[in-house]
């Protein structure tokens, strides 16, 4: 077996990055490594969505990817997320207790928004249910991206 | 109308909201620092067997390893209650997932293959899989040394020879004085398996020992205090010597209350020579290897007159402790003391035990016995209201407790100790429309009803339980507060500022509160559980602000040329009572004030304050007589379903609770924990359980198999508080953290039981379960 770090390029955030990996790396440790801790481990097996991030737009569970996989991606974690919108909402919603689900959610809604600015209900759930939060009773983080769907904001810019 | 309050009561923003909405919140895993070594586990995959040979031969090959830890390393009995667990299994091991051996290494994943690469001889016993078997006379003893382990904590009954770890009596007026009375009798068993806290965050926790011998831990805990305590005690470390921080906490639920990775961090770090080890849970091990929550077999019988007026009660609990006693013997007690829920019994009786079984070990989990013996005990009054053939509600109505009764360990209940449960269930009664029927048919074939429940509790905290506040002032004149109170995602520093707020008449944003823990920094607290830190911790506030106020005053009149009592604190001033256009800002004076000429007094304002709980007694052995909590926080809850009888599924649609809070300090805080614990309890009651196999194995470590209730399946939620102010509690309030969780299981089983036309006696409600009772299966 050849254990040996190899190395990847990969855009994350808009900067691209090289960085040195085992093969069998996931890409949640990578990120995390880099210092982005803004994915968090809950399960490490796909089932929780706390360590969601984009790739290529599309929202993939880091702990899914291996970052051999992720070579030339581009990628955004929650750290470039410039666009505060979602964040606010769930401010104002407070859509978190710990905490600790919210990134994940985040980009989750935030991607959601951009493929579907105008989600119905079922397709809003169904995007959303693919995370886990243990804290809020998940009414708040419905609220907070009804929110965002009423209030049309990502409509006029993206469609 | 004036409002009496400038900042209790009102929804004020949480002080965490923005930093953890923007993903910038660091949680213990979060920090990676170089050269830090890290541990990982060889588990044991035996529920039950003599542990004849441990081969770490091959372990050592791999490279980058730095240790190897056994239970040789180690061989002594730890545990918060009674010391009962080896941190290591030595000799045998008692459940599956049991930790076995610790291996250092460079990086994690050397440490995994190495751990991998242990051989662990087993010589199987036979395996104890519910606390009913491991009660027989005849059941292998899981603990053959009971009669030796140290009694940690005054309380703990544990009976050397058999399988029991706690054993709480409760004998409250002539039982069978109550049986003659009662004209109408229900008897009924229960049960459920142990499931899990699953906070989100997996427990995590790095040790390192400085040469100067100092034990620096960061954990992800609930009780910064308790762990420094129990390393201190078990590791004979003077408790000066130990530093624990705990930063931000994703979630907790009680799991983290107990100490578990911070022993074997320690002890990976000692045998390193006191190098920084990181020990991380995998979500399998949070699940197996750390400890979960209990799980129940229970018997009761109650009477009543035929008016529904209940008479006697007698309670079997069988808690399902698993191999460990650890807060599960607490748990057992907890659970006795309130037996009874909020309902008036004169004569009442309960064996309530803690078993040992080859189950993973339980801990606290949010209600603390009390959403295990609700369920038991709204089960059965809604199995005696049938038998009167009375109203659920008027039942219960006809038999709440009031202050002038007792409770089963014969506190006497007055206005303040204990909340206005009538005026909770009418009110839960009017949220889930109660008198549009409890039975309805949809035009699809479907069953709508509704069940209800009420509950109490306690803390059960320990005696001398308590919290520390110290306030510091900037030179801008805001205030630093500093308390030991954990940020486990409930918004209790957010609830402490407010109070604070209150007290200096101070804007929100001109107070700091820390939300990490440093044990070395902040004062002493007891944990952040049993709802208890808005009361303690809270009241440990007001004092500290007294303290502060009157140091300034007193400065204040030396700078003003006036008497202390001529002054009052507001606004970031201290000011003239009767022309407050007279002050000084507190920022001219918090570090001294400084005369014209340069001459300065005072010195720095540092405000102190602390609270601990009193007139707390232990119980009586015999009759459980004693005082186990300060008050009795009390609510009612109630579900409303949609079930399909053409499968025995079902919809959850409405959940509803009406808590007396005391005094909501912020309500919308307090609503967002009502949620959070209503989604909990109907999570766990509906779906959540360990699965087994006949070895003793969870068959479903994993959340792709351990199934949680998803967004996409929640009910509507109705939350309601009543305000019967608590005299000594902070603003009158009461705590409420756990609160929300506490009546889910008896409201959900009452309501399908009751669509089903099935008495649902175990826990999760599946419709598996629901088909089999149907069936006369179960
Ligand atoms: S950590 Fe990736 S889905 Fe749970
Ligand atoms: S806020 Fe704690 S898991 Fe979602």
């Amino acid at each position: 077996m050849n254990h040996l770090p190899q190395t990847i390029q990969v855009q994350i955030n808009g900067q691209v990055k090289t960085l040195m990996v085992r093969q069998a790396e996931l890409f949640l440790d990578t990120l995390r490594n880099a210092g982005l801790t803004g994915a968090k481990p809950g399960c490490k097996n796909g089932d929780c969505g706390s360590c969601t991030i984009l790739v290529d737009h599309i929202p993939i569970q880091a702990c899914q990817l291996f970052s051999m996989e992720v070579m030339d991606k581009n990628i955004m974690t929650i750290e470039g997320l410039i666009d505060q919108t979602v964040q606010k909402a769930f401010e104002e919603k407070w859509a978190l207790q710990c905490g600790y689900c919210t990134p994940g959610y985040i980009l989750n809604a935030y991607a959601l928004l951009q493929h579907h600015p105008n989600a119905d209900e079922e397709t809003m759930k169904q995007w959303l249910d693919s995370n886990i939060c243990r804290c809020t009773g998940y009414q708040e983080i419905i609220d907070a991206v009804t929110l965002l769907i009423d209030r049309n904001e990502y409509h006029e810019h993206h469609s | 109308m004036k409002q009496p309050f400038t900042y209790i009561g009102k929804d004020i923003k949480r002080i965490d909201l923005a930093e953890k909405a923007q993903g910038k919140v660091r949680y213990t895993d979060d920090t990676n620092i170089a050269g830090m070594l890290h541990a990982k586990l060889h588990t044991s995959t035996e529920a039950h067997a003599n542990i004849t040979e441990i081969d770490i031969s091959k372990a050592w090959e791999i490279a980058g390893v730095h240790a190897i830890i056994t239970g040789e390393d180690f061989p002594f009995p730890v545990g918060p209650m009674l010391a009962d667990r080896p941190p290591l299994a030595i000799e045998k091991t008692r459940y599956y997932g049991e930790p076995i051996a610790i291996v250092v290494a460079d990086t994690e994943q050397q440490a995994k293959r190495a751990a991998e690469q242990i051989q662990v001889t087993y010589e199987p016993l036979p395996i104890i899989q519910s606390p009913r078997e491991a009660m027989k006379k005849d059941a292998i003893t899981i603990h053959e040394n009971l009669g030796s382990y140290k009694v940690q904590v005054e309380g703990v009954h544990a009976v050397p020879g058999t399988n029991i770890a706690n054993h709480t009596k409760i004998r409250k007026g002539d039982i069978e004085q109550g049986w003659q009375q009662s004209e109408v009798m229900v008897e009924s068993s229960f049960s459920f398996s142990p499931a899990d806290h699953a906070a989100l965050e997996p427990r995590v926790a790095r040790v390192e020992i400085l040469p100067n011998g100092k034990v620096m831990v960061t954990t992800s805990t609930q009780g910064p205090f308790y762990v420094k305590k129990l390393l201190s005690e078990f590791f004979q470390i003077d408790a000066g010597n130990i530093m624990v921080h705990t930063p931000f906490v994703g979630g907790a639920f009680g799991g983290k209350g107990t100490v578990q990775l911070e022993f074997l961090a320690y002890l990976a770090s000692r045998a390193t020579g006191g190098k920084l080890v990181r020990i991380a849970n995998s979500r399998e091990e949070d699940m197996v290897t750390s400890p979960v929550h209990i799980g129940l077999e229970a018997t009761v019988k109650l009477g009543a007159r035929s008016d529904g007026t209940l008479t006697a009660a007698h309670y079997e609990f069988l808690f399902d402790g698993g191999a460990y006693s650890d807060m599960g013997a607490g748990m057992s007690k907890a659970a006795a003391v309130d037996c009874t829920g909020p309902y008036k019994l004169e004569h009442v009786s309960c064996d309530s035990y803690c078993m040992y079984t080859n189950h993973p070990y339980a801990t606290s989990f949010r209600g603390f016995g009390h959403p295990e013996l609700t369920f038991v005990m709204e089960r059965m009054m809604d199995l005696l209201a049938k038998k009167l053939n009375l109203d659920p509600i008027q039942l219960r109505l006809n038999n709440l407790i009031k202050p002038g009764d007792t409770t089963p360990t014969q506190v006497h209940l007055n206005a303040s100790n204990i909340g206005d449960v009538r005026a909770c269930l009418q009110q839960v009664k009017k949220s889930i429309q109660w008198d549009e029927g409890q039975r309805t048919k949809t035009t699809d074939g479907k069953i709508r009803t509704k069940g209800v429940a009420a509950f109490w509790k306690t803390s059960s905290t320990p005696s001398n339980a308590t919290a520390g506040v110290l306030l510091t002032f900037n030179t801008d004149g805001s205030v630093n507060l500093n308390c030991a109170a954990v940020e486990i995602g409930q918004g209790t520093k957010t609830v402490l500022a407010q109070i604070l707020a209150e007290k200096l008449q101070l804007d929100m944003n001109k107070i700091h509160v820390t939300i990490e823990v440093n044990t070395m920094y902040d004062p002493h607290q007891w944990k952040t559980v049993a709802s208890s830190t808005t009361y303690l911790a809270g009241r440990a506030v007001i004092a500290a602000a007294d303290d502060a106020i009157r140091q300034l005053l007193q400065i204040g009149s030396v700078a003003l040329k006036c008497l202390p009592d001529d002054l009052a604190v507001g606004n970031g001033r201290i000011y003239l009572r009767d022309s407050p256009e007279y002050f000084i800002p507190i920022k001219d004076v918090a570090t001294g004030y400084k005369y014209p000429n340069g001459n300065t007094v005072g010195g720095l304002i540092i405000g102190k304050g602390s609270h601990v709980v009193r007139h707390l007694t232990p119980i009586d052995p015999e009759t459980g007589f004693g005082k186990p909590g300060p008050q009795w926080t009390v609510g009612a809850q109630a579900v409303e379903v949609e079930y399909d009888p053409t499968d025995c599924t079902y919809r959850i649609l409405q959940a509803a609770t009406a808590l007396d809070a005391g005094k909501v300090i912020n309500p919308i805080a307090a609503r967002s924990q009502m949620r959070g614990g209503m989604y909990l309890g109907l999570s766990w009651a509906s779906r959540e359980t360990f699965v087994f196999d006949d070895q003793g194995k969870v068959l479903n470590p994993q959340f792709r198999t351990y199934d949680t209730l998803r967004l996409s399946e929640i009910p509507t939620y109705k939350v309601d508080f009543i305000e019967t102010p608590l005299i000594d509690g902070p603003y009158g309030a009461r705590g409420i953290g756990e609160y929300g969780v506490i009546g889910m299981a008896g409201a959900l089983a009452n309501s399908l039981s009751h669509a089903a036309d099935a008495e649902l006696t175990e826990l999760p409600l599946i419709p598996e379960l629901i088909w089999k009772t149907i069936k006369g299966e179960v």
